[in-house]
């Protein structure tokens, strides 16, 4: 069933049970938010996102208010517009001043919003909160309590869709403080690290502690990608800055995964530029012809530079050639000295569908044999 | 014959409890007393018949509130009503000896009018209850409230009989309805039309929730009526359910209400012993249970989202309306929320019908009102009036006035979130809708008197502190904005004021109203722009001036002796904390207004009034 109601002089046709936030975007009107998501529950905690009902009272919120039939809405009505401007102000009058060094500068909601409500930073001889910066000995999950807007977020991330519940609110009114678990350790409660909790912050309370001080949205190329942890195929941006790779984001418009990621897909990119990384096969040098002279001319390199080339069972980085020839002629010795089911084949989730397919065709056809199994997960 | 006399009704206790003969007294064991010793004073009388043999012959009785918490531990001698108060152990002696004894009612308890300071003897010749009309608290003070048989002598449970035998679901609700009666948690909206809405909800299970989490300071309606007469809202609840189709109820009380809590255990469990509660009632097919949940402290949960948020378990953070809990309430079911006296009323008014309900109060708002006065007033304490009733009448027949002659300067009712009225408004009816056209609201019926040593800028910040520790932290007008509200009346108060602070608070006052979540944010500022209103000059004195009118904000104001009047008796000296007041013996003192703290103590010994407040 739908029901027709008028938004700032348009006649609107929504779903019955839609929120006037989600008709509004059926006619590409757009109001403010910060605390929603669409990802999460509504929560009408920040109050940016108030309209005009008519017959109302106050303000509603456009992402709680139920659309109704015959209901007229204003989005920019003085009392909305007024409200929203209200909460910005009091949310900066106990929000730093530190756009300037501030990771999510150019990336932030709040910043955002106060650019087009034209809310500048209130000086004031008030308190504002002065909690210790990164107080949390989680290694991924950086915490700034003086940049939390208590938008609760993450609390939903966590909860909703990680299902681990990290999150909540500690205290009240002006006290009110984000805390994992009863006021413990993130690690101590529950967290698994996965950052769901930074991407949806709106604001830099929550950050990625390994890409501190490495690059701010504006400095940073981002590059789509594909996870190559496991077969689920999440996509991601890479942040990359003079070429090294600093951060990992999550991307709403991620057809598998949107913003989540779990801890190896956002914060296991370190191998990527590790001194430690093999980039060449590895072949003992007992399998090699004419070693040395390769060696000599650059061709190949010793693997271990204080073992010599000499020992038959030292290790030789080659050319991707020579190794898969290796592999298949030793292949071919075992098939034709003990038979195809000499051979047992063990897949793995870090391939993609496609080439598990591949893998068991090669094993069955190639191979010869069925014995073929997959390790399931990472 | 009807299905309640089919109960094991305690027959010999209703015959007892209601022979008009019947020698008795009442001992108030409501929280008030009982913290000034009622249970020791029960204690003594119940010994001091045991050693006269008179055990079978008096009955001592645990009773609910009589209201006049100030002159308890409260005893009444039954048949006669005499009216015993400030009563101590050591006077058990006195009563029985001379009154149950000898006949003659002890002088030296009776209560003392304030205008004639002569004794009155009984109960309802008293002032503070000549003009009040006690139809909710009738069985307070009257009936033990852990003895079923009580309330069942006094009609209980029959107003549930008539509804399961007589009634459908739907003339429950009409009755209701035409009742008039009007929610008494603050906001007034029509009892019986809310039922109808959880009614007509068609999504099961629905529930019945009683808001028991009276917050307001200094207000104690719901606890008194919880701790008098329990089985009234238990009652009430179950023909609710039975209205709106629901069998599950729930009672969210504050923890803090140990004994209504206790009471009310023992009421459901008598209740359900009874077969008035649990499955099958009275063998009609119905079944309705209530479980008690404890609030964990928090003020915001006597809204009722938040109140249904944490009875789920989660944070008490209220959510936004609509849907209302009539369609998606508790565990998104249908929900009918009530305060403890709109349940209490219920019972009543099926019994003695709507339109004997609608013949007390007004017209708009029928029925009675019930008000925890306190403040500036010579008596205080819990009263129940007809609606309609003017401010005056309530502070000075009801209450007896103002203390030591001052005058009157305005008063609070609705509590924290509610407004303040000046002398202009002393004629105004209580009632739902005269008070909000006056610029105050009912609340859930907290009244506090301020006289012309109040401070009303210091009083308006009270309750914006009150807000800034109770505010629940999820909504930034409620959370920031009561805090920078406060900081403006802080500095205020402090001397600090600046030019445009008025204007500030007026903003922020504005935001607050329109932006906030829920009610509390969302009335909170009234406590302020009600005494701003109508007492600018005072906020004005503070911020052009330096100066406190009332003499009351510690920082603005300076202790002096006037040595005309001075004695030198050295009291003030003997008492002072900070040693700031010197002088010789029968000499003038004086005041090091460098040392004084401005506690106030020397006035408030000095016997000549020779301490002037500058």
């Amino acid at each position: 069933m739908n029901v027709t109601l008028t938004i700032n002089g348009k006649e609107v046709v929504a779903p019955e049970g839609s929120t006037i936030l989600e008709a509004a975007g059926l006619a590409d009107i757009k109001i403010p938010t910060l605390c929603h998501h669409p990802d999460l529950t509504n929560v009408g905690a920040c109050r940016m996102c108030v309209v005009s009902v008519e017959k109302a009272r106050t303000v509603q919120t456009a992402c709680t208010t139920p659309v109704a039939e015959g209901m007229v809405v204003n989005t920019e009505s003085e009392a909305a517009r007024e409200t929203r401007k209200f909460v910005l102000e009091m949310l900066l009058t106990d929000h730093p001043n530190e756009c300037m060094t501030c990771e999510v500068n150019g990336e932030c909601q709040l910043q955002d919003l106060a650019y087009d409500y034209g809310v500048t930073w209130p000086e004031h001889s008030g308190v504002l909160h002065a909690y210790d910066i990164d107080p949390d000995p989680n290694p991924f999950v950086f915490i700034d309590r003086n940049k939390c807007i208590v938008c609760g977020r993450c609390v939903r991330a966590c909860g909703e869709i990680q299902n681990r519940d990290v999150w909540t609110f500690a205290q009240r009114g002006f006290k009110t403080r984000l805390v994992a678990g009863a006021d413990q350790f993130m690690l101590d409660a529950n967290c698994e690290s996965c950052g769901q909790c930074v991407a949806y912050c709106p604001v830099g309370a929550l950050f990625d502690k390994m890409s501190l001080g490495l690059g701010r949205p504006n400095q940073v190329t981002k590059v789509r990608t594909t996870c190559s942890y496991c077969g689920v195929g999440c996509t991601f941006d890479l942040n990359v800055r003079d070429g090294k790779i600093v951060r990992v984001s999550s991307a709403e418009d991620s057809a598998v995964n949107g913003l989540s990621l779990c801890v190896k897909g956002r914060y296991g990119y370190d191998y990527v530029h590790h001194p430690d990384r093999l980039t060449r096969p590895l072949v003992r040098a007992k399998w090699l012809a004419n070693v040395e002279s390769k060696v000599e001319t650059g061709q190949w390199r010793a693997y271990d530079p204080d073992r010599p080339i000499s020992d038959s069972e030292s290790l030789v980085e080659t050319d991707w050639d020579t190794a898969l020839d290796v592999v298949a002629s030793k292949f071919t010795e075992v098939k034709e000295t003990y038979g195809n089911d000499a051979f047992a084949v063990l897949a793995s989730a870090k391939c993609t569908n496609e080439e598990n397919y591949l893998f068991n065709k090669f094993t069955r056809q190639v191979l010869g044999t069925n014995t073929i199994d997959h390790c399931a997960r990472l | 014959m009807g299905l309640r006399d089919q109960l094991a009704i305690p027959r010999d206790v209703i015959a007892t409890v209601k022979n008009p003969e019947h020698r008795w007294m009442a001992v108030c064991r409501g929280t008030g007393c009982s913290s000034s010793a009622s249970a020791e004073v029960r204690q003594a009388l119940c010994d001091e018949l045991d050693a006269r043999g008179l055990s079978d012959e008096v009955e001592i009785r645990r009773t609910g509130c009589f209201g006049f918490c100030e002159a308890g531990p409260i005893v009444v001698v039954h048949p006669e009503e005499t009216f015993y108060t400030h009563v101590t152990p050591g006077d058990a002696e006195a009563i029985i000896e001379e009154h149950v004894v000898g006949g003659k009612p002890v002088e030296g308890l009776l209560y003392r009018d304030i205008a004639t300071d002569t004794a009155v003897e009984r109960w309802h010749e008293i002032g503070f209850y000549g003009k009040q009309q006690r139809i909710l608290l009738s069985n307070c003070g009257i009936i033990d409230p852990e003895n079923i048989g009580h309330y069942l002598a006094f009609d209980g449970y029959s107003a549930l009989e008539k509804v399961l035998t007589e009634m459908t679901a739907e003339e429950v609700i009409e009755e209701v309805i035409d009742s008039g009666l009007r929610g008494r948690g603050g906001a007034g909206f029509p009892a019986g039309l809310k039922w109808r809405f959880a009614r007509q909800t068609q999504s099961w299970p629905k529930y019945v929730i009683c808001n028991a989490d009276e917050g307001d300071p200094g207000a104690f309606m719901d606890r008194s009526v919880l701790e008098g007469d329990p089985h009234s809202v238990v009652e009430g609840m179950i023909i609710a359910g039975y209205a709106i189709g629901a069998q599950d109820g729930y009672i969210y009380c504050r923890a803090e209400y140990p004994l209504a809590i206790r009471r009310l255990e023992i009421a459901l469990e008598q209740a359900r012993e009874l077969g008035v509660l649990g499955e099958n009632i009275l063998g009609s097919g119905f079944s309705f249970d209530i479980i008690v949940k404890e609030g964990a402290g928090a003020f915001v949960c006597g809204e009722e989202t938040a109140l249904m948020a944490s009875i789920q378990g989660e944070r008490g953070q209220p959510w936004p309306r609509p849907p209302y809990p009539a369609v998606a309430g508790l565990w998104g079911q249908p929900s009918n929320v009530n305060n403890v006296k709109s349940y209490a009323y219920t019972p009543r008014i099926i019994i003695k019908g709507a339109d004997w309900f609608k013949s007390v109060g007004t017209e708009e708002s029928p029925g009675t009102a019930v008000f925890a006065l306190t403040g500036m007033v010579n008596c205080t304490g819990l009263i129940e009036v007809a609606m309609g009733i003017t401010l005056r009448e309530i502070i000075y027949e009801v209450g007896g006035g103002i203390p030591m002659g001052r005058e009157f300067k305005a008063v609070q009712t609705g509590g924290p979130l509610g407004g303040c009225l000046p002398k202009e408004h002393l004629d105004t009816p209580v009632d739902f809708d005269s008070l909000v056209a006056a610029g105050s609201v009912m609340g859930s019926g907290g009244m506090i008197v301020a006289d012309e040593t109040t401070c009303m800028v210091e009083f308006a910040q009270y309750f914006m502190q009150f807000v800034c520790d109770e505010s629940c932290g999820k909504c930034p007008p409620c959370r920031i904005g009561s805090t920078r509200m406060l900081e403006v009346l802080q500095r205020i108060t402090d001397g600090e004021g600046e030019e445009g602070d008025l204007d500030e608070i007026r903003r922020i006052a504005r935001g607050m109203e329109q932006g906030s979540l829920c009610a509390l944010g969302q009335l909170a500022p009234a406590p302020v722009m009600s005494t701003l209103l109508h007492f600018e000059d005072e906020y004005k004195a503070h911020i052009e001036e330096g100066c406190c009118p009332a003499g009351s904000c510690r920082a603005l104001i300076t202790y002096e002796i006037d040595p005309d009047l001075c004695t030198g008796c050295m009291l003030c000296a003997r008492k002072c904390p900070s040693e700031a007041i010197s002088g010789e013996k029968r000499e003038p003192h004086v005041i090091d207004t460098d040392l004084c703290e401005r506690c106030g103590l020397c006035k408030e010994v000095c016997r000549f009034d020779a301490i002037v407040v500058n």
